[in-house]
């Protein structure tokens, strides 16, 4: 860590969410121990053409207005007289009206390896004639916003010289990951880590027991994060062991990336009730069905909340001035709301399920690789098999999995994310989870409580910026997962048959931040001038491959494929067309993003692998 | 150039009283004095004299607002602006129309609530289910902003219904006497009502030049 980071009075937690972004501090000066002086910054940001207000969160959307569509001064902030777009509420408002010109969900198209991530993409369905952002310029803008609003508040203490910490998904794919660093530099971040989300929501539980979490957890205690926010499901476990007879935690295991959330939730739930609408005969307009989806969404909080409700009316007011003759009334029962959500999105699967890969539902939006399977049980479920083995070879753990087991046994479970805060949404997938564990014989698991759902992972950044400097407990970890580059075997070609892949481990499992993997001994022919492409691989189970291990043989859910890696040796100083040998090497930067370098055999030079190859090379989109 | 009045930059508008108002007292009279015309015809009618007959300098009302009154008599220092926190003092604001406030009280009942399209439509068409239908749409609306921009408490803790004594001296503004008012406090008497008290009012910032009397734009579908 470098000395400015230590002598900067704030920590700074922001969340960049799918959906929402929200930034919280700790006040290092004034915090001791696990006393922690902590707040929640209210953010500036337009609510209406002209109107600024104070909220703690900042929805997630850009809209890029025509030019005569607003009076000037309109989008003036605080901080910024005018500026083209606006981002926030008013945002989020103004272009459900008009939904060519907003951008949303941003995030999940910064890591969607099918698409240009810097190319000039966003709105996707807006005409020629708007001027159209990248995924990363959408991300820089939403930052920026939060920096001003934080500079703004705190002039005596500038965003620049604060420790930020930014959350990620733990699924983020290494280049989703460089691509939300760089972002944070373009919006003139200084001292920068980023910390997946799971990760933060556990730190702000730790934070908020004070202390007490070492009463309420153990060795040998496997901890569940469940993460469902507006837009991505995201899961990871953490294992709390004993090392010198201090507790410790340590994440062992992350899910795949899935673009699922409380929004395809509301979607569903409005998606029905037209339906029903439209049985009784009321046909909406689009205008309509967007008031039908805001409506809904207050019906199901309100269903969700109160067990003793049977049904809440549902009113679509009219888009007129007539407000009492045009609107239309209705009910969501809780019959529908069970369903639509509980069984459509919380099933009660078997624990040896697989999410379905089918044709796809309604839900999905042009572009984004919107998960196929809607039940967040099933993906569970899948996980769960799929890390079975996550804690054999852990060191302090010291328990064993039973051997009958047929998927890894959490002890406990920590929610996360908006749609948790229903209760009966988390009683239904605790119920489900502790069904497989009684069928497997084991204990059911426990909840941990959580505290504020929409912020704790903010509140959970912030905090660890102040732990990070040894003042609390860390959770450890590293990358989770590990990297293999592609190596062609040499070998006579055989007509109708590609030559077979081998794949060479540049990173393990589990590299901690700022360290170097080994050098393998694996050399490749590089063409100087010329880029050359590599296939590359990321593993979330194999645990135990060391650098330098070459895989001749794998099961397709052992290696998933990521997005290709490009080399290029410039020519100074060699002649275009020779062929050098270089050897790939690994390192995980403090700020948590993974590179690669090419370095020549027998030179000291070092050149910079891209993760983040031009699309049209990958044409393989995850499901 | 920011172009953005301090005065705007205060995140809370706390009530306070000073013999000379400042902005923020003035928002919050023109507040209660939106609702005191709407509900008290006298008032109304005093309100309409004042402005036909008694109408302030014009050049007045646009320097008061910002610049912080030198303190002329040894006051507490009440601190209307806030000196420290925001770098280099911007422009004197536009002048701001006394109605602002209420306008854009307006604006966010109708933009939340449709309050206007409530209010002003007849209801004698229509049957209470359908009045009722969108009442919800008002009432949640309205609650929204109540929620959002204001903190009320009651003026009383006292549950209502129970016997309380008021002591002489007793803020006859804050507390209203009914009845039997006869003799000299302490009144001893039943709290019929709690009363309720804005503690706090957090109006949207305005930016320059906002038209604050367009309560709901016009909106046209291409």
């Amino acid at each position: 860590m470098n000395p400015s980071t230590v002598t900067a009075r704030y920590s700074l937690g922001l969340d960049l969410g799918t959906t929402h972004c929200a930034l919280s501090w700790v006040d290092t000066e004034a915090s001791d121990g696990e006393k922690v002086a902590q707040g929640v910054l209210q953010i500036p940001q337009l609510t209406g053409p002209g109107m600024v207000e104070d909220k703690p969160l900042l929805p997630s959307f850009l809209y890029l207005p025509h030019e005569s569509e607003l009076a000037p001064g309109d989008l003036g902030l605080p901080w910024a007289a005018s500026q083209p777009y606006a981002v926030g509420e008013f945002a989020r408002t103004r272009g459900a009206a008009t939904p060519i010109r907003l951008v949303a969900s941003a995030k999940s198209w910064l890591c969607h390896p099918g698409v240009d991530r810097r190319g000039t993409i966003l709105p996707a369905e807006a005409p020629a004639e708007v001027e159209r952002v990248s995924p990363l310029e959408a991300s820089v803008r939403y930052l920026s916003h939060l920096k001003a609003a934080w500079n703004q508040a705190h002039p005596e203490a500038p965003f620049e010289q604060q420790q930020i910490t930014v959350t990620i998904p733990a699924s983020f794919d290494p280049v989703a990951r460089e691509l939300t660093a760089e972002a944070a530099q373009a919006a003139g971040f200084q001292q920068l880590t980023l910390l997946e989300e799971p990760q933060a929501a556990l730190y702000s539980w730790i934070q908020q027991s004070a202390g007490g979490w070492r009463q309420s957890v153990r060795r040998g205690d496997l901890i569940l994060v469940v993460d469902v926010g507006g837009g991505t499901t995201d899961l990871s476990l953490i294992a709390v062991l004993e090392r010198e007879g201090e507790l410790e935690l340590h994440r062992v295991a992350v899910g795949d990336h899935i673009l699922l959330g409380g929004d395809n939730m509301d979607l569903a739930l409005a998606y029905g009730v037209t339906a029903k609408l439209a049985q009784q005969g009321s046909r909406l307009d689009a205008w309509q069905t967007r008031a039908l989806a805001h409506a809904c969404r207050g019906a199901k909080e309100a269903l969700l909340n109160d067990a003793t409700l049977d049904a809440v009316p549902v009113v679509v007011p009219s888009r007129g001035s007539k407000l009492i003759g045009g609107s239309v009334r209705t009910e969501v029962t809780r019959a529908e709301l069970s369903k639509l959500l509980l069984e459509g999105f919380f099933p009660p699967a078997q624990a040896s399920d697989q999410p379905l890969s089918r044709a796809r539902a309604g839900l999905t939006q042009l572009g984004l690789p919107y998960a196929q399977d809607a039940a967040v049980t099933r993906h569970l479920a899948s996980f769960l098999s799929r890390q079975l083995g996550a804690t054999e070879s852990l060191e302090g753990f010291g328990v064993p999995q039973p051997a009958a087991a047929t998927f890894l046994h959490p002890t406990a479970v920590l929610f996360n994310g908006g749609v948790l805060k229903s209760g009966l949404i988390a009683e239904r997938l605790l119920e489900v989870l502790n069904g497989w564990l009684v069928a497997d014989g084991a204990p059911a698991a426990r909840l941990l409580p959580g505290a504020d759902l929409d912020l704790a992972v903010a509140r959970g950044a912030a905090y660890y910026g102040y732990v990070r400097r040894g003042r609390g407990v860390r959770i450890r970890g590293g990358t989770a997962q590990s990297y293999y580059v592609g190596v062609e075997s040499s070998m006579p070609a055989i007509p109708g048959f590609e030559p077979p892949l081998q794949a060479l481990c540049l990173a393990p499992f589990g590299m901690e931040e700022g360290t170097e993997a080994p050098l393998p001994e694996q050399q490749f022919g590089l063409v100087v001038g010329e880029p050359v492409r590599f296939r590359f691989f990321g593993s979330s189970v194999r645990r135990q491959d060391p650098v330098g291990a070459l895989l001749d043989f794998w099961s397709p859910d052992e290696l998933q494929e990521l997005q290709e890696i490009e080399v290029s040796l410039p020519a100074e100083g060699r002649a275009p067309g020779e062929v050098v040998a270089v050897r790939l090497q690994a390192r995980v930067t403090e700020t948590g993003t993974i590179e690669l370098e090419a370095l020549p055999v027998g030179g000291h030079e070092r050149w910079k692998v891209e993760l983040d190859v031009r699309a049209e090379a990958s044409t393989q989109v995850p499901a | 150039m920011l172009g953005w009045p301090q005065y705007l930059s205060n995140r809370t508008y706390p009530f306070m009283s000073t013999h000379r108002p400042n902005l923020l007292s003035r928002l919050s009279l023109a507040l209660a004095s939106f609702f005191s015309i709407l509900s008290r015809p006298g008032f109304a009618a005093d309100v309409e004299r004042l402005r036909r007959e008694g109408w302030p300098a014009p050049a007045a009302p646009v320097v008061a607002p910002v610049a912080p009154v030198p303190p002329v008599a040894p006051v507490a220092p009440v601190a209307p602006v806030a000196p420290v926190a925001a770098p280099p003092a911007p422009v004197p604001p536009p002048q701001l129309a006394p109605e602002t406030a209420a306008l854009q009280l307006l604006g966010l009942l109708q933009r939340e609530a449709r309050f206007i399209d409530f209010v002003q439509e007849d209801v004698q068409a229509y049957g209470d289910a359908e009045i009722g239908a969108a009442a919800r749409v008002v009432h949640e609306g309205c609650r929204k902003v109540l929620r959002e921009h204001f903190t009320l408490a009651p003026v009383r803790a006292e549950a209502e219904g129970s016997r309380l004594t008021l002591q002489p001296g007793f803020d006859a503004a804050a507390v209203r006497v009914t009845g039997h008012v006869v003799g000299q406090p302490p009144f001893s008497g039943t709290l019929g009502h709690r009363g309720w008290r804005a503690t706090e009012t957090r109006l949207p910032k305005l930016g320059q030049g906002h038209d604050a009397s367009v309560l709901a734009q016009a909106e046209v579908e291409l």
